[in-house]
């Protein structure tokens, strides 16, 4: 598959428990304008299981998401 | 944008999360600067939650020492504190809960001469008055200087609230027009106050100043709330901006700071 997008901003929330994770997620979003896209590595279970859909809630778009050979998830988010 | 530190991320986290507010409503939260007038039982919560929530700066005035008798609602003082000037023991809560704020403390008695020179450095005044006299006061001074603010007032089981926005919303003036007769002022033993109530409504006008700060949702504008601790019955009176109103009226008759005589026939105090 190709990438249409390329990340403007990058966030490893490697071993970053729920809430917190969404919490860094919110902020790197802050930074970028609407249409940029936070490549974002999340843990997985309740991790991956929660911060897409809550990103998503909150208006912005996931991209991508698949995991990685160490068990994390990629996710790219794209600012809504 | 300010950069929040780790900590700072952490302490506001439940904040941030909340979608309305998010990062950047906590940087305007500590971007804000906010009067509390009065450090008794409504200031006391109000000065807890403020701090906590990270109003960046907290003005908090009050003439009075700690007395023993605060202590059953005024939750900022403690037993260690009494004899302590309140305003000292409340900054010390304050910072002690949040290090990262800044608490001016102004431990003198609001009057017509120095209300308009504390207030105007502040973007919200909450009123925690325990006295009609000053509870015109600061709307008058919070109407001519054009600063919000939430009223608010607590007797034995009831206690009442609204937000002033001057010049969009209607003002205490609007409906009270004068502070009420000696005689219509409840007497010592009328005056007793369950102490949790206090933290009701105080806790009510803090979330109203944080909802003024970071524009969420909608104010106490134009509604009086007022509730009763028996029944726990909430009741919201939908008011307007009085265009006969002696301050924020048409033809104002108000338009000068007064001393109103305090018609009280005993000393209540605290509230």
């Amino acid at each position: 598959m190709t990438k249409i997008k390329t990340a403007d901003a990058v966030k490893n929330c490697r071993g970053v428990g729920c809430p917190m994770n969404m919490v860094y997620t919110k902020v790197e979003l802050a930074k970028l304008q609407s249409g940029q896209v936070l490549e974002l590595i999340l843990d997985d279970g309740p991790p991956i299981n929660n911060v897409p859909g809550s990103v998503i809630k909150e208006g912005h778009k996931i991209l991508e998401q698949r995991q990685l050979a160490d068990g994390a998830w990629l996710v790219l988010v794209e600012k809504g | 944008m300010i950069d929040f530190t780790s900590e700072q991320l952490e302490r506001y986290s439940r904040h941030i999360l909340l979608q309305d507010v998010g990062v950047e409503g906590q940087a305007k939260l500590l971007g804000a600067k906010v009067l509390i007038v009065g450090a008794g039982g409504l200031g006391a919560p109000a000065a807890l939650y403020l701090a906590a929530a990270g109003i960046g700066t907290i003005g908090i005035v009050d003439s009075d020492t700690v007395e023993i008798s605060n202590l059953q609602r005024q939750v900022v003082h403690f037993t260690k504190d009494i004899d302590m000037p309140k305003v000292e023991s409340a900054k010390e809560k304050m910072l002690a809960i949040n290090p990262g704020i800044e608490v001016k403390t102004y431990q003198e008695c609001l009057n017509a001469d120095n209300i308009r020179a504390i207030i105007r450095d502040y973007d919200f005044v909450v009123d925690g008055t325990d006295n009609f006299p000053t509870k015109f006061l600061v709307n008058d001074a919070c109407v001519m200087d054009n600063i919000p603010f939430s009223h608010g007032g607590i007797l034995r089981f009831d206690g009442q609230t609204m937000t002033v926005v001057p010049g969009k919303s209607a003002c205490y003036r609007c409906f009270f027009r004068k502070p009420p007769p000696p005689d219509a002022v409840p007497t010592c033993s009328q005056a007793g106050v369950l102490g949790a109530i206090a933290g009701m409504l105080g806790t009510i006008q803090a979330a109203e100043a944080l909802k003024y700060v970071t524009e969420v949702g909608e104010l106490l504008t134009d509604t009086l709330l007022s509730f009763n601790a028996k029944t726990m019955n909430f009741r919201k009176v939908t008011l307007q901006k009085q265009k006969n109103c002696p301050i924020c009226g048409e033809n104002p008759t108000v338009t000068e700071l007064i001393d109103e005589e305090q018609a009280l026939t005993c000393n209540l105090r605290q509230y």
